[in-house]
């Protein structure tokens, strides 16, 4: 290879067309610039090189999980995989598996979505029908410690992109199985201080093709852009799930309360905007 | 035979703002309210969880706070633009917001009491911004996503974009959408419609903007007869990381980091000695600007000369722990915030301006309401102060939900009569046009040079002559578009007929843009002018209109609504 060459950087893309209902290759070019991420590439291969390349994008600081692809055989964001960071000369892009594709590397997240609306992804509470209860009309937030807050953090971090669905092996065999991402999101709303669907919530779960289907591959935890430990998340679960037979009582059920006012607060910042002159 | 599909109410715009409306419409039909949300993204990818450092409410009165305070940082950050009558709702409102999340879901940061936390802002005399870590509008929009799963009322339309607002009388009577998946176009109609669409900068080359945020929400009612109101006031957030636009947090200058130039002097002292560099963010901008203009920043790639932005004598458990998202978008340039200092230079970050509402959120058309980033209420005046943008987002979200919603609950019929041949009109102009030419150029190179122009003539730093230079370029675009073609034919998931769709509304955007800021001979807040380097309340305590007529863009003015506080020097 020429010294001019050293700089660029081969794509093989494997993209799906929808008349054909075919995969095929295509291989571009790319020249290299220091940082340069996965999603630049594909930018530049748009403007440039051939228009017609379809992928999703938008944020590209890996916080809206648009742009899930499957870089070298892992599923991950375009935007946040460097290309150094591959150390590869030919880098081979790949839609996401187990997801319906629609165009080039584009796939149909909707049973993805289906999975995840199933868990409910919204805090549980008593009152939650009626339309008049402090839920709907809220006078105060309920009390949680920043340790109680830690308790869910980490699994709340999920950006919903698919890269877990997609390394499922499982969900590969099975498209049932409801899948790391909404078992892990069930697991955050359980860990919440503030839930009280604890047993609604594993109701949901305790099915052979829910939970227990879990085979502990860890992939969903080795892709994970967040790298939230998903497969912990699960096998938490499935203690939950025994608990629920033998030990109901250890499982909490009163949920926190709203947060009492402090008698007199410590510091008082004295600040006075001027007085009306109008 | 034209479908026409049909819901009571349409949300169009699936961020904080969309998201907040359908929910507060299905709270008040308790559910019964067919509801469509019609978003460009998949729903929850809005550019809304970009949003970083927090939501601005008055929380702790008994420590300190007060709607007052927070109305009189508002109206001094706006340079007196704001209206006050708008500020005042805003700051009464924006608290429940904040509550509501948390009982849906939200993780808000916890103080050691379990209360929800808040920390410092630019501009902001007492810490009010309420954060979920650093990513809250991440957080915010997770939560609403969230709880939008209880009610079975709302239809979503993920991937759809929608391309004109049909009015007719000054009524509203529908609007066309692409599917995007598909590559159809369709007729919509219902009784009422929120327009939550978003703003977006991606007009300008170094923004913080996702790439999807095309000013679509501006331009496709402009087209419509619509009023934009204060589009010359851009937003420039002082801390863009070089080269790629990302925010850095403003939360790392209120947890202590200092901006240093090349020469390692904290030059905010000497411009902002009270405020330093949590001083508002025109301000910070404008100091910054000065800095690199005088030759004493770093050299940066592409042009993009850079100051640094010093967090090393932080405790490094506040960087890890408060401040990852930081860390996590320095790793990506590589760059360890905790042993060096991030290159940063001011960035296209929010439009002050938008689409004409009033209090209520009402737009001039009847059955139009608007919500979010994209409506100019005028809540920021010529400069927001940080975390005050989705705390908008969600205040006037629930505004305009509630009221379209018992505006519909009133209506008994959709619109009578659909001018069907709108559709076909779209149809003429995406397929047989775009679709249809055969040769031409292609949108990139177009979009390229739009966002140069951007870029050089309506940065921070203005005057006339480089301005008018720049519109006249922005109109030979203009006219270089209308040959455009899009090379990618099929129909199924075409993104390049949708950048081609985009690069239109950014054109109409910047047009706008750059006529409203040449006729304001002043400088306020983020429009500033070397020509015209004062203030000048005398003829330009107003706001600027801008509307489409036969005879080009009209720009007119209104008074500022100055209920409390006259116009003062503003120092900081």
């Amino acid at each position: 290879m020429s010294e001019k060459n050293e700089n660029i950087l081969q794509f093989r893309i494997k993209r799906w067309d929808p008349r054909s209902a075919k995969f095929s290759i295509h291989y571009y070019e790319v020249p290299t610039t220091p940082y340069m991420t996965i999603l630049d590439a594909l930018i530049y291969i748009k403007e440039n090189i051939d228009s017609t390349l379809t992928f999703r994008m938008s944020c590209r600081m890996a916080r809206c999980g648009s742009c899930a692809i499957t870089i070298n055989g892992k599923p991950g964001l375009a935007c946040n995989t460097s290309i150094s960071s591959l150390n590869s000369r030919i880098v081979t892009l790949e839609p996401l598996r187990n997801l319906p594709p629609i165009r080039d590397l584009v796939v149909d997240h909707t049973p993805f979505f289906k999975k995840q609306a199933m868990i409910k992804p919204y805090l549980m509470r008593r009152d939650i029908n009626d339309f008049e209860s402090e839920y709907w009309n809220p006078s105060r937030e309920y009390y949680q410690s920043p340790k109680e807050l830690e308790e869910y953090a980490e699994y709340a971090y999920c950006v919903t992109c698919g890269a877990c669905y997609s390394a499922c092996e499982t969900v590969a065999l099975d498209n049932q199985y409801l899948g790391p991402q909404a078992l892990m999101n069930i697991f955050r709303f359980i860990q919440d201080s503030r839930d009280e669907g604890v047993f609604e919530r594993l109701e949901i779960i305790d099915a052979y093709d829910k939970c227990w289907k879990c085979r502990v591959i860890d992939a969903c935890s080795f892709v994970c852009p967040k790298n939230i430990d998903i497969s912990q998340a699960i096998q938490y679960l499935k203690r939950y799930l025994l608990k629920k037979y033998f030990l109901p009582s250890k499982i909490r059920r009163e949920a926190a309360p709203l947060a009492s006012l402090p008698p007199s607060p410590k510091k008082r910042v004295e600040v006075q905007p001027p007085p009306f002159n109008v | 035979m034209v479908e026409i599909i049909r819901h009571d109410l349409i949300i169009v715009g699936s961020g904080l703002a969309g998201l907040r409306a359908a929910i507060e419409a299905s709270i008040v039909s308790k559910g019964k309210l067919d509801i469509a949300v019609i978003s460009k993204l998949q729903i929850n990818r809005s550019h809304s969880v970009c949003a970083q450092g927090g939501t601005a409410a008055v929380l702790y009165p008994d420590e300190g706070d007060s709607y007052l305070l927070h109305a009189w940082d508002t109206v001094k950050g706006s340079d007196f633009l704001a209206d006050q009558d708008i500020v005042m709702r805003f700051v009464k409102e924006s608290p429940k917001q904040i509550y509501l999340l948390e009982h849906w879901g939200c993780p808000w940061s916890r103080r050691e009491d379990g209360r929800i936390a808040q920390w410092l802002f630019g501009g902001h005399s007492f810490p009010r911004s309420t954060y979920a870590s650093d990513v809250t509008g991440f957080f915010e929009m997770q939560t609403l996503w969230g709880i939008l799963h209880k009610f079975d009322n709302i239809t979503l339309y993920p991937e759809w974009s929608v391309t004109k607002i049909i009015v007719e009388n000054g009524e509203y009577r529908g609007l066309t959408a692409l599917d995007i998946r598909r590559g159809t176009l369709h007729l919509f109609t219902s009784k009422a419609l929120i327009w939550a669409a978003g703003g977006g900068l991606r007009m300008y080359n170094f923004t913080s903007y996702s790439h999807t945020s095309t000013g679509d929400g501006f331009a496709i009612p402009f087209e419509a007869g619509f009023t934009l109101k204060d589009m010359e006031f851009i937003q420039f957030h002082p801390t863009g990381l070089v080269p790629s636009g990302i925010v850095i947090i403003e939360a790392a200058r209120g947890e202590g980091g200092v901006l240093r130039n090349k020469n390692g002097e904290r030059f905010m002292e000497k411009v902002a000695p009270q405020y330093k560099e949590l001083a508002p963010r025109d301000v910070v901008a404008r100091a910054m600007m000065k800095e690199i203009l005088e030759g004493r920043g770093f050299e940066g790639p592409n042009g993009l000369d850079y100051l640094e932005l010093d967090l090393t004598h932080l405790d490094k458990e506040v960087i890890t722990k408060k401040l990852a998202a930081v860390v996590e978008v320095c790793n990506m340039i590589g760059i360890d915030p905790k042993v060096e200092p991030i290159p940063v230079r001011p960035v296209a970050h929010y439009p002050m301006g938008g689409v004409w509402c009033n209090i209520e959120g009402e737009s001039e058309v009847k059955g139009i309401w608007i919500a979010g980033e994209v409506g100019c209420l005028s809540l920021h005046g010529a400069n927001r102060l940080g975390t005050n943008s989705t705390a908008e987002c969600l205040v006037w979200g629930a505004i305009t939900g509630r009221n379209a919603a018992l505006y519909v609950q009133k209506k008994e019929n959709n619109p009578s009569s659909i001018p069907v041949e709108e559709l076909q009109g779209e149809e003429k102009r995406i397929f047989d046009e775009f679709l249809g030419r055969e040769s031409g150029e292609d949108s990139y190179s177009i979009r390229r040079e739009l966002r140069i122009i951007m870029d050089n003539c309506f940065y921070i730093f203005r005057d006339g002559a480089t301005m008018r230079e720049g519109l006249s370029k922005i109109r030979t675009l203009k006219n270089r578009f209308r040959k455009v073609t899009v090379k990618d034919k099929d129909k199924i998931y075409n993104s390049d007929l949708l950048t081609a769709i985009e690069l239109n509304n950014l054109l109409t955007c910047a047009e706008v843009i750059a006529l409203s800021a040449i006729m304001r001979e002043e400088s306020r807040g983020s429009h500033y002018r070397y020509d015209f380097p004062q203030r000048d309340d005398n003829k330009f305590l107003a706001h600027t209109l801008a509307r489409k007529t036969t005879d080009g863009i009209t720009i007119d003015y209104e008074p500022v609504k100055i209920l409390y506080w006259k116009p003062v020097e503003r120092k900081y």
